[in-house]
């Protein structure tokens, strides 16, 4: 028998003007997003995951080793759970070096080391701050340090909490490449809270919705991006997810093509080699239907697509209209009197103009 | 007025100094751990013990040192309840002895440890302990290798102002201790003595020394590193 691959949590908190529910079931690998604004639980979800609300009740299982069970009172503390957990602000030690940072975990640690220290270090690109003082270091590589010192403790479940949310774009965006190095090459489930779409859409696998302690989808991150029954607060950004191969680059125009299940889009030349995956997105908003093939426009992308469902968008002029292009999922977001116009209904086959997708990475 | 100038103090006067160097290295060396205890405990809790709990430890910053004294004089004293505790285990009563002045200090100059030993750990906050246990540290463990060393310039202060408060009480000792030489008269009742008996001349040495110990005490703790406890930006 196989022991269960999955992590189990089942929370109830309860506090004045805060409650959470949950009943989840998260892949024990990849990367699972807890997505929702601020307020929604996310963080006190992450923080119940690690055992840093003993007070809480609830059933946390990880890979079928029980973690927390309220009814046959088991709770392993924090210390004794096999996690690594990055905070929001990196909170390194101030009277420790970098180096003494990264040992202070380690060298508690007694059983096999999965992550080699080097390899953590070299991973997040820290072997030159060492010898520093956290004082001495710019708010992205303090929190560079924190996921090295967490990475250095072999976890077996990383947890963490919106890593690069106290750093501004720039930062953010020097961290991004050593996070999905992370997550391609080590072969530790990670359970990442963020309220940015963007960062979850380029980061995560799985994905779950939470919306004022609740659970309001969860799934694999495509499927569930292209949902339509999400709640209107995030319809407003609604969009799918695309993987793409680089496919071809055209050096007189200076554009890529990128090939997916059911089609291909051209973007402006990209630096990747033809054969990379790349991730990109595509905002609802930016997709216009029409019912033949447009001649004598600008927008490159045109797929053809078949209606599967409409749904209601976050304002009564719009409606969301999910197509499926050769297997791959795309929202678009018209408004109602265009739906009624060019009668969009389940089953009609039309053409998807893409006016832009943001790629990711 | 001054009253002749002896150039060094009498045997009893070194004995009085002597004295009071170890009842304040006692009191302090006890208080680093209850102080510590009472602080934490202070810093952490929700319960709702905590005001009451430290209204009674700041007492002594506000209590003239005669009715602290009065009451631990009828609480330890051969009738009181503590004192017919003390003499049920052959421990005789503790008034008018060393260690009864070593009881009654640890209370008067609680608020002095306390107090800063509180304020630190709650500068410090939960998080580097939250930090500390996801990496494995048990409580102890995060409290002897994160809280001890962040926490550093509180027990500075802390050692400092109680051992220092020790030194320089004088009603609390007169009440419990009385004046026994060797055994209770510390340095400010001796000046007491001294002055009453009209010797200023030794009243003059043991008084500068106090004044010239408290200036350098407090020099040390004004001109103390302040900690930087370094935030994200």
């Amino acid at each position: 028998m196989t022991p269960d691959p999955t992590i189990c949590a089942r929370f109830e908190v309860i506090w004045p003007g805060f409650t959470l529910k949950v009943d989840l079931e998260l892949p024990g690998r990849g990367v699972s997003a807890l997505f929702g604004h601020s307020g929604s639980g996310k963080t006190t979800l992450l923080r119940c995951l690690a055992g840093l609300e003993p007070q809480v009740k609830g059933f946390l299982s990880f890979k079928g080793e029980v973690w927390q069970d309220q009814q046959r009172n088991i709770f392993l503390p924090t210390h004794r759970r096999p996690i690594g957990y990055v905070f929001q602000e990196a909170s390194l030690f101030p009277h420790l070096s970098v180096q003494k940072n990264l040992d202070y975990g380690r060298k508690r640690v007694n059983s096999g080391h999965k992550v080699s220290l080097d390899h953590a270090v070299e991973l997040l690109g820290i072997g030159h701050l060492l010898d520093r003082m956290p004082d001495r270091l710019s708010g992205g590589e303090r929190q560079r340090v924190a996921m090295a010192r967490a990475l250095a403790t072999s976890p077996e479940l990383l947890l963490m909490d919106e890593p690069l949310a106290a750093l501004d774009l720039k930062r953010k965006n020097e961290i991004l490449p050593y996070l999905e190095r992370l997550r391609d090459q080590l072969d530790i489930p990670v359970i990442y809270v963020s309220h940015l779409p963007d960062e979850v859409a380029r980061l995560a696998d799985h994905l779950v919705l939470l919306s004022e302690g609740r659970v309001t989808a969860a799934g694999g991150l495509r499927e569930t991006l292209a949902r339509l029954d999400l709640p209107t607060a995030f319809t407003e950004d609604a969009g799918v997810v695309i993987e793409a191969v680089v496919a071809n680059h055209d050096e007189a125009y200076h554009l890529t093509q990128l090939d997916f299940p059911g089609g291909s889009v051209i973007v402006a030349r990209r630096p990747e080699p033809i054969g990379r995956r790349l991730r990109f997105r595509v905002h609802a908003r930016d997709v216009s239907l029409s019912l033949n093939r447009a001649e004598g426009v600008s927008i490159l992308n045109l797929l053809p697509a078949t209606v599967t469902d409409i749904a209601n968008a976050d304002t009564p002029a719009h409606v969301l209209v999910r197509l499926d292009a050769g297997g791959t999922p795309i929202i678009a977001r018209i408004t109602r009197r265009s739906l009624d116009h060019l009668g969009v209904v389940p089953g009609k086959p039309l053409w998807a103009q893409i006016k832009a997708v943001a790629l990711l990475g | 007025m001054l009253g002749e100038f002896h150039p060094a103090l009498g045997n009893a006067d070194w004995a009085a100094v002597w004295l009071t160097f170890r009842l304040a290295s006692v009191v302090t060396a006890i208080l680093m751990v209850v102080g510590t205890s009472i602080a934490w405990w202070l810093a952490r809790t929700h319960s709702r013990l905590k005001g009451p709990v430290g209204a009674v430890v700041a007492l002594p910053l506000v209590l003239p040192p005669t009715v602290l004294g009065f009451y631990l004089l009828i609480l330890l004293g051969p009738r009181g309840p503590v004192g017919q505790l003390t003499q049920s285990l052959g421990w005789g009563v503790l008034p008018f002895t060393f260690t009864g002045l070593v009881v009654a200090s640890v209370f008067y100059s609680l608020p002095f440890v306390v107090q800063p030993l509180q304020q630190a750990f709650e500068g410090i906050g939960p998080r580097p302990l939250e930090v500390a246990a996801t990496l494995r540290a048990s409580p102890w463990d995060a409290f002897f290798t994160v809280v001890l060393p962040l926490a550093k310039p509180g027990f500075i202060t802390a050692a400092i102002l109680g051992f220092a408060h020790t030194v320089g009480e004088f009603g609390v000792v007169l009440m419990i201790g009385g004046n026994i030489p060797e055994k209770t008269r510390v340095v400010s009742v001796a000046i007491y003595d001294h002055v009453e008996a009209l010797e200023y001349a030794e009243a003059h040495w043991l008084a500068g020394g106090l004044l010239l110990f408290s200036f350098l005490v407090l020099l040390a703790l004004y001109t103390q590193k302040r900690p930087r406890f370094d935030r994200d930006p």
